[in-house]
């Protein structure tokens, strides 16, 4: 008998790309996609169903189309898209908990996939260099999408020992960053002058939105139950992220970062979230040598990759490219070259 | 052009050109000079730039070029081996060199590759001491190995320092990385005493204060690396401590705020460090290799060895005060 398959928030980047990709899989005989928006990718045999994981509804979509897989990637990290930080919280933590309920009362689910995020480790000077499934947070994140993703994880556990026989899985991606996927980070490094923080240097460790999506649809073929990192092998600092980018940083001092950050969500260029912000000074990079170990998986980018990709795939305008550079390298040895000659008689040897 | 073919000397008649010409004979000219070739075929000179050969200049270049595109690699502990040794050494070798003229005494005992723990004595008010331990290994060390320490978070914490700390490969003190560190071969470099023996009053030099909780001990036995004890001469006497603003470190939410005799009197010029006379020994490593598996769960063991490498560290301390001629000599 093949597998039935339901998926969160279908019409997201996620939720979309998952649902395509299991739709090639022989295994998987039905898949059902719910979410409030019609998908903005072309699904064949996904069936849509316009729903609101808030509503107790749920429940009832998890008995008539008895699936036994629940995929949950819908959790949402930028407010304005759902329509300010009220409504996203509502969506990821209620949202949350009412499909958990509605899980628990499903006897035919029996594996449970939720997306979860390497931010619920927090950002801190006192933080280890890499982060394992089994630490915890040495500061704990009060705000923004991080809380939520502490709270949708607590919420998971609770329900893994009410329904001891249901295989749970949360997988920890890092920063995603690819050539389709729309993110925080995105909008920041497709900015013309990209702000930094005068004075730190974070470690950023990202993850190819095509290797989310692989080690996603991994999670639902395959067995793994249990906690995963999920991110890209290598890291970068942001100073040697926004070169390879080709695009000048603009230090700011560290009493403006706030404001400017506020004045950057007000025009709508960036909402740089204050749990970031706290990730752009101290940088926060995970182990994940359980996920390769587990699940035999070998990522395809690395986070270095990843960037390039982002750039050359974006066509972003770098303001310093690699030719320029190598033409700025060129001038500067031949400059040297002829400086050095001109003293010394042509051909004068020692 | 002529081709140059040089000749096995055995059969070089010495008082001709070295050189073939092209059509396979020796070259008949005998005005030759130090070189052993006549003027026509005396092989190109490397070109030059200034006092430097061109393909130095090149590859200085090239490595900018590089550092420009983002095109170079850390580790996953932010460590920048390329920043490290290029910038950062040439930045600390006259600080090691000429202002504090360090003596380096038995660097052998430093195992050229594998995990080791180097246990040093720590002091100075400021932290210069592991910075030139750290860089010290790296430059004298015949394997050139780095030593990663780990800091205190004060370090990770403050502007422009923080980076630095990371990209010089040194980690927050925290089991974990320490652990993880070991286990990868690394040469790890710790300061027991921590804020207690860099803070210390200058009245207190060269006592050595309580070595933590032996959670290095701890570490070593897990990780089944030899302990080498290091005792740095010196390092009290460039800033002398002598007071404490308790209200101004509160204020900056600093572990102590340090008055010397220039500081803070004379503003930034107090920053400049007395140039002591530094002698830094790396003693004999204490294997913890043959102890069994579950040997750093024992505390007694723990206490036992963490107090001998103490002791072997004052010792050492007292005997290279004793062979120092003067503070500053």
């Amino acid at each position: 008998m093949g597998r039935r398959v339901l998926i969160t928030g279908v019409s997201r980047f996620l939720g979309g790309h998952l649902a395509r990709r299991l739709e090639q899989d022989p295994d998987v005989e039905y898949l059902v996609g719910v979410d409030l928006d019609e998908p903005e990718l072309d699904l064949e045999r996904t069936e849509y169903v316009r729903a609101d994981i808030r509503n107790p509804l749920v429940v009832k979509i998890l008995q008539t189309t008895e699936v036994d897989t629940v995929v949950h990637p819908n959790i949402v990290a930028t407010p304005p898209r759902v329509g300010g930080r009220a409504a996203m919280k509502e969506l990821n933590v209620i949202g949350t908990l009412q499909l958990f309920a509605a899980c628990q009362k499903a006897e035919r689910v029996k594996r449970v996939i939720v997306k979860s995020t390497t931010a619920v480790y927090g950002a801190d000077p006192r933080d280890p260099s890499l982060f394992t499934e089994d630490m915890s947070a040495r500061s704990v994140p009060r705000t923004g999408y991080s809380k939520d993703s502490v709270e949708v994880e607590q919420y998971a556990r609770d329900f893994g020992r009410r329904r001891p026989d249901v295989d749970l899985t949360i997988l920890r991606f890092a920063n995603f960053l690819g050539p389709d996927i729309e993110t925080t980070l995105t909008r920041y490094f497709s900015l013309p002058l990209i702000p930094t923080p005068l004075g730190f240097d974070p470690r950023i460790q990202l993850i190819h939105e095509e290797d989310a999506i692989e080690v996603l649809d991994r999670a639902v073929r395959e067995h793994h139950p249990g906690i995963y990192n999920v991110a890209a092998d290598g890291v970068v600092y942001l100073s040697q992220a926004l070169r390879t980018l080709g695009r000048p940083p603009v230090p700011v001092p560290l009493p403006l970062v706030r404001p400017l950050g506020a004045v950057l969500r007000r025009v709508g260029l960036v909402d740089y979230a204050t749990d970031q912000l706290r990730f752009l000074l101290y940088g926060r990079v995970a182990d994940n040598g359980r996920l390769k170990d587990g699940f035999g998986y070998r990522f395809r980018h690395t986070t270095r990759d990843t960037l390039l990709d982002f750039a050359e795939k974006r066509r972003l305008r770098r303001l310093i490219t690699p030719e320029r550079v190598e033409e700025w390298e060129r001038d500067v040895y031949e400059f040297l070259r002829r400086r050095s000659e001109e003293p010394a008689p042509a051909g004068g040897r020692e | 052009m002529a081709q140059v073919i040089e000749l096995p000397l055995s059969r070089a008649d010495p008082g001709r050109c070295r050189a073939l010409t092209a059509s396979g004979r020796r070259c008949r000219n005998r005005a030759v000079g130090d070189t052993g070739f006549c003027r026509v075929h005396l092989p190109a000179a490397p070109e030059r730039i200034g006092p430097f050969s061109a393909e130095a200049v090149r590859e200085v270049l090239r490595s900018l070029a590089r550092r420009m595109t983002g095109d170079y690699e850390v580790d996953r502990y932010g460590f920048d081996r390329e920043l490290t040794e290029r910038i950062l050494l040439p930045l600390a070798r006259p600080l090691m060199d000429r202002w504090f003229r360090i003596e380096w005494r038995g660097m052998e005992n430093v195992p050229p590759e594998g995990g080791a723990l180097l246990v040093a004595n720590h002091a100075g008010t400021i932290p210069v001491d592991a910075v030139m331990m750290k860089f010290g290994v790296l430059d004298r060390h015949p394997a050139r190995r780095h030593v990663r320490l780990l800091a205190a978070d004060l370090a990770f914490r403050m502007p422009f320092i923080a980076p630095l700390a990371r990209k010089s490969g040194n980690s927050p003190a925290n089991a974990d990385d320490a652990f993880r560190l070991l286990s990868e071969g690394e040469l790890l470099g710790v300061f027991p005493e921590g804020y207690k023996g860099v803070g210390k009053s200058y009245r207190d030099r060269y006592r050595l204060q309580r070595f933590g909780r032996g959670g290095f001990i701890e570490l070593a036995l897990r990780a089944k690396v030899p302990v080498i004890p290091v005792s740095i001469v010196g390092s009290e006497e460039i800033y002398p401590k002598i007071g404490d603003i308790r209200i101004l470190a509160r204020l900056f939410d600093l572990p102590y705020f340090p008055v010397t005799p220039l500081f803070p009197w004379l503003g930034p010029l107090g920053a400049i460090p007395l140039p002591s006379k530094w002698i830094v020994e790396f003693g004999e490593p204490i294997h913890t290799e043959d102890q069994p598996d579950d040997a750093w769960q024992d505390a007694m063991l723990v206490f036992e060895l963490t107090d001998r490498i103490r002791d072997v560290i004052q010792q050492s301390l007292y005997r290279n005060l004793m062979s120092r001629r003067s503070v500053l000599l």
